[in-house]
């Protein structure tokens, strides 16, 4: 093997890549209140700020309860899509899958505003559970994509024999459906969760007065003084994310050797 | 044992027809498979073996017709109500338990105890040879034990009919002789009809009982394996089983049961009804004969009834057990092929040499 | 067995009762607002009331007013050169990680891809602004470290990473040591070199006003939170490629370079496309970005429509906003898609090589010179509105008659 010059591309556009993720930490604990070079000292005093800010608690509960609602919604109905869409052919396959996925592409806040429109014009007050209908819209392409993967992995005849064998179709997909593809399953509940956690123009268009932790962090961005707390929460953000996403791409490794299969890449 | 079986049928089909939207898949199966019979369905690709295998198993619904089970209608009947199994073609291991849990599969909801359980599930390992193999993981195993693996799970409910899709295609040359002769002694045992798709024409005829043989969604010919290769009904069947020479003939006419052939090459020649599966009607027709019933002669060897050719060798194909030669006989546009086996005393001849041959009416079809 | 549980029992009918509730599910909260939005376009807002005639009174002013062309245009110009930026840099890396990575590694190194995706994108787009800031790190870099200190540190940079390279058994000791070599020549020369000297000075006198606040941020901060989505697909369909394909190339005579371009590249074209739909379509209407780095230059649809429901309390010119973009969008790329068949068939037709090329460019070229030429003079000819819907409406029919009529071609676009 030999190193060549697309080699030393991809470790600078690695870098590249971190760059603004390993600031994070340094202005986390950085003794000035400005965010900037050069950097003053150590300090820890912004984590403990973030202890005592109860706003940032209630919206942290609000993304919370929207991304495990969100979570749970999309991978339910990505199931269905993407089971219909691996196992049957049906007229208007690809149009009706298409449409379904069609959130993956559109701009987000395409369907913010409509979302939005609606919701006035009904005369309906938007809040978290209008969060939740879009977040769940914008999650499904993406529990549809990984849950694919998990289906169309598993050889459909595994189905027919355990129901030659005389099982009847439910008891066949809790014997060999679902364990074959709970790995899929759970990846989808991470990744649909990550996403909703994190989703901003959504949130920020329909929130109303129970902001998101996102909506809650836009706000923070206005005011100087709060950067520095920003900075420390978002570092603990990246923790988590980095765990959460760990623990998918975990059980997504156990899945594929559940099946036998040798590992082909990432998500997605 | 031929055309119709003797036993008594487990699995009737009447007017069995398939249509995928406008395709017709299966265009009027008709067949009766007797109890205890290895019945094999052959044909090339395409031309709904599997179809066919699955709506008995009852994962494809039929869109006319009727299949009878042990004599009761199948219509509406779930596959996992009826009374077959399967060993399907990627024989659908269950990837995430052992070997011991997918053969005892079907045994969820029987009422036999723990043990029993055990020791049927130990037993069907044993039939098949994998007694130690219980504790392994399901994908940690090589085809033909995979292989193995599917059978016992599929007769441990003891069926009234196993079905089989194409279960060797899988399987290296080797591997795949020595389970064809397993699975004849596995069916003898356990005397429970076998139903088997295959393509390939010589694990048909090794294995089964009798073969129906399929084209485009019709059985074009339905015998026990030696009419089949003897007397097959057409020329389309004659050429998927085994080789066989074709000739340009002349029927003259027909007295006292027996039909008389002129054939090209060889000379006049009479044949029994039975060699004439579509009828002698005078014209023109074929003559169908197979390699190894064309018999070269060597020095000073002569025919029964003066019945010999002469002509030239054109290709010889050397197998080792037998030869292979395309000779041109005189007065004919192609060669025919003639199989010897290789014996002291019998040279290989060379491309190029004269050759006589000797033949045999008796070993003759005629296609109208 | 009735008609009706025959009929159930079919594929199509398992399939389609199994993809209803989802289906449903993006038809009512998907097609039903997308359907309200358009409508309410046609509708005017009267201070607090909506008329509800119909009317294209909004598209008119839209379309008319200099402010909305310019924010439209701008929007599509930065999402394209986003697009291009990210797809071009995304390749090679794509690339590299299918063509040269081992197997067992390659999930390795798309995982360390996507991780820093995951983090929240606010965050990541607000330290954009602390990383291009007057006193950013690269001003306060660039203003207050002197260049050999720099050179030193990129230099040092390389070494390390070429440590690493040779640690996993991707490169010779020897290359190794002349990265540390130059490095420590690098260091050896900050030390002696004089004092007040070109080299012991900074790189730049004056921070560099031009990082933030303008159009430059918003691509840069864009081009780095959509690379991921343009290296997924196409290292997975650089995946899908047969290398049995690239033997044959080369065993057929052809060098590592055109095996390349006759080979590798065609077949991954639909990844490089799906790619550039990925990013393109989600950036023009991005808010964040524009709002956090953009400052006035880098302004972009997705704030006008903010600010008229909003602010402006204008629903109607919200939806009108929100409309059009994705008209445009849907313009753009069918003329991008269709055109770029178009130009490939034709190169081909003429015979390929450099003559076919030649011809295909000077067309296209042709083509975009009398587009540009029809939108700067067309307003003034036939009223601004008029124009620009007639212009992108000929466009689009020519765009779809292309695609139909000429079947997709070897570089699968
Ligand atoms: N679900 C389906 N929809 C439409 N056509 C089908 C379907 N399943 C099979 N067919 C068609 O029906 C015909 C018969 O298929 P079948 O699978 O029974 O062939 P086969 O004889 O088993 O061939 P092979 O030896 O290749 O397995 C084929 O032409 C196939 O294309
Ligand atoms: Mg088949």
């Amino acid at each position: 093997m030999r190193v060549n010059a697309l080699a030393v591309f991809t470790v600078l556009y690695l870098l590249v890549l971190y760059a603004p993720i390993v600031l994070l930490p340094m202005f986390a604990f950085n003794a000035g209140t400005v965010i900037a070079f050069p950097l003053q000292g150590f300090t820890l005093e912004w984590f403990a700020a973030l202890l005592n800010t109860p706003a940032l608690h209630e919206a942290t509960l609000n993304s919370l309860i929207i991304a495990i609602l969100t979570a749970v919604f999309s991978t339910i109905l990505g199931l269905f899509a993407a089971r219909a869409a691996t196992r049957y052919g049906f007229p208007g396959k690809a149009g009706i899958v298409g449409f379904i996925m069609l959130p993956l592409v559109l701009p987000e806040v395409i369907v913010a505003i409509s979302l939005l429109i609606v919701l006035m014009q009904l005369g309906l007050t938007s809040g978290t559970w209008s969060i939740i209908a879009g977040h769940t819209l914008i999650c499904t392409p993406f529990a549809i994509a990984i849950l694919q993967g998990s289906f169309s992995n598993m050889d459909k005849s595994l189905e027919e024999a355990a129901i030659d064998l005389g099982e009847t179709p439910w008891s066949t997909f809790r014997l060999i459906t679902l364990p074959l593809v709970s790995p899929g399953i759970i990846a989808s509940l991470l990744i649909c969760f990550t996403i909703s956690l994190d989703e901003f123009i959504i949130a920020f268009f329909l929130s109303g007065n129970e902001p998101t932790l996102p909506v809650y962090l836009w706000g923070q961005l206005r005011f100087p003084a709060r950067l520095p707390v920003v900075m420390a929460l978002g570092t603990i953000l990246v923790l988590l994310s980095v765990a959460l996403l760990i623990v998918a791409e975990t059980f997504r490794r156990r899945g594929l050797k559940r099946v036998g299969l040798k590992d082909t890449g990432g998500f997605l | 044992m031929s055309q119709t079986s003797t036993r008594t049928p487990i699995v009737t089909l009447t007017g069995v027809q398939k249509y995928y939207g406008d395709y017709h898949a299966l265009r009027g199966i008709t067949a009766n498979i007797g109890q205890g019979e290895f019945f094999s369905l052959l044909g090339p690709s395409g031309c709904g073996k599997t179809t066919l295998l699955r709506a008995i198993a009852g994962f494809e619904d039929i869109s006319e017709g009727q299949i009878l089970l042990d004599g009761k209608d199948m219509e509406g009947v779930a596959p996992n109500r009826r009374p077959t199994n399967m060993v399907f073609q990627s024989y659908a291991i269950f990837p995430h338990m052992s070997v011991a849990e997918n053969v005892g599969f079907g045994l969820r909801k029987s009422s036999m105890s723990v043990a029993e359980k055990r020791a049927v599930v130990g037993q069907a390992l044993e039939m098949v040879g994998l007694g130690k193999f219980g504790a392994r993981a399901a994908h940690a195993l090589s085809g033909g034990q995979r292989q193995r693996v599917a059978l016992a799970r599929a007769l441990i409910l003891k069926p009234k009919v196993l079905l089989l899709d194409e279960p060797l295609s899988a399987l290296d040359k080797k591997m795949r002789e020595v389970m064809q002769v397993e699975l004849i002694k596995l069916q003898r045992e356990v005397g429970i009809t076998f139903i088997l798709v295959t393509h390939d024409q010589e694990e048909a005829l090794v294995m089964s009982d009798r073969i129906a043989v399929m084209f485009e969604g019709e059985i074009a010919q339905l015998d026990d394996p030696e009419t089949l290769y003897r007397r097959p009904k057409s020329r389309r069947v004659a050429e998927f089983i085994g080789m066989m020479n074709f000739l340009p003939a002349r029927v003259l006419g027909e007295a006292g049961g027996r039909v008389g052939v002129e054939v090209q090459g060889l000379g006049p020649a009479e044949l029994e009804a039975a060699q004439c599966p579509s009828g002698a009607t005078p014209g023109a027709a074929e003559i169908g004969v197979r390699p190894e019933s064309l018999t070269l002669l060597y020095d000073g060897q002569t025919a029964e009834g003066g019945r010999e050719a002469s002509g030239t060798v054109r290709e010889v194909v050397y197998y080792g057990d037998m030869t292979y030669y395309d000779i041109l006989l005189d007065g004919t546009p192609a060669p025919v092929r003639v199989s010897m086996r290789n014996m002291p005393g019998r040279r290989v001849l060379e491309f190029g040499a004269r050759a006589r041959l000797a033949w045999d009416p008796r070993a003759m079809v005629l296609f109208g | 067995m009735s008609t009706y549980t025959k009929l159930m029992r079919t594929d199509a009918a398992k399939g389609l009762t199994l993809v209803s509730p989802t289906f449903l599910y993006a038809l009512l909260l998907l097609a039903a607002p997308l359907a309200a939005i358009v409508l309410l376009s046609f509708w005017t807002q009267q201070f607090l009331t909506i008329q509800r005639d119909f009317t294209l009174a909004n598209y008119t002013e839209a379309l008319t007013d200099p402010l909305y062309r310019e924010l439209m245009l701008r929007s599509l110009r930065i999402s394209g050169l986003v697009t291009l930026v990210t797809v071009t840099l995304a390749f090679p890396v794509a690339y590299y990680i299918s063509f040269h990575v081992r197997p067992e590694r390659k999930s390795l190194w798309l995982f360390l891809i996507t991780i820093p995706f995951w983090t929240s994108y606010l965050i990541r787009v607000f330290l954009w602004r602390v990383i291009l800031a007057y006193d950013g790190p690269i001003n306060s870099g660039l203003t207050l470290v002197p260049v050999i200190a720099i050179i030193t540190l990129i230099l040092a940079a390389i070494a390390l990473s070429a440590l690493v390279f040779w640690a996993v058994g991707q490169l010779s000791l020897r290359a190794l040591l002349a990265a540390c070599a130059l490095t420590a020549l690098a260091a050896l020369i900050w030390l002696v070199a004089p004092e007040g000297g070109l080299l012991r000075g900074p790189v730049i006198a004056e921070p560099l006003g031009w990082l933030l606040y303008n159009a430059n941020s918003v691509v840069i901060t864009l081009a780095h939170a959509f690379a991921p989505f343009a290296i997924l697909p196409i290292f997975v369909t650089l995946e899908k490629i047969d290398r049995a394909l690239l033997e044959a190339a080369r065993d057929l005579g052809e060098s590592y370079a055109m095996t390349f371009l006759r080979v590798t590249l065609p077949l991954a074209m639909p990844g490089v496309l799906a790619a550039v739909l990925i990013v393109f379509i989600p950036t023009v209407g991005d808010y964040v970005t524009p709002r956090l780095v953009g400052g006035s230059g880098g302004t972009m649809i997705a704030t006008m429509i903010y600010a008229q429901i909003f602010d402006l309390n204008d629903r109607p010119m919200g939806a009108t906003l929100a409309v059009l973009a994705m008209l445009l969008v849907a313009a753009v790329l069918l003329w991008g898609i269709s055109r770029a068949r178009f130009w490939l068939w034709l190169a081909d037709r003429m015979g390929g090589g450099a003559k076919g090329a030649g011809i295909a460019a000077a067309l296209a070229v042709a083509e975009i010179a009398l587009i540009r030429a029809a939108f700067l003079h067309g307003p003034a000819m036939m009223g601004p509105a008029t124009a620009s819907i007639a212009l992108v409406l000929a466009a689009s029919v020519v765009s779809v008659a292309i695609l139909l009529r000429l079947p997709k071609g070897r570089w699968g676009i």
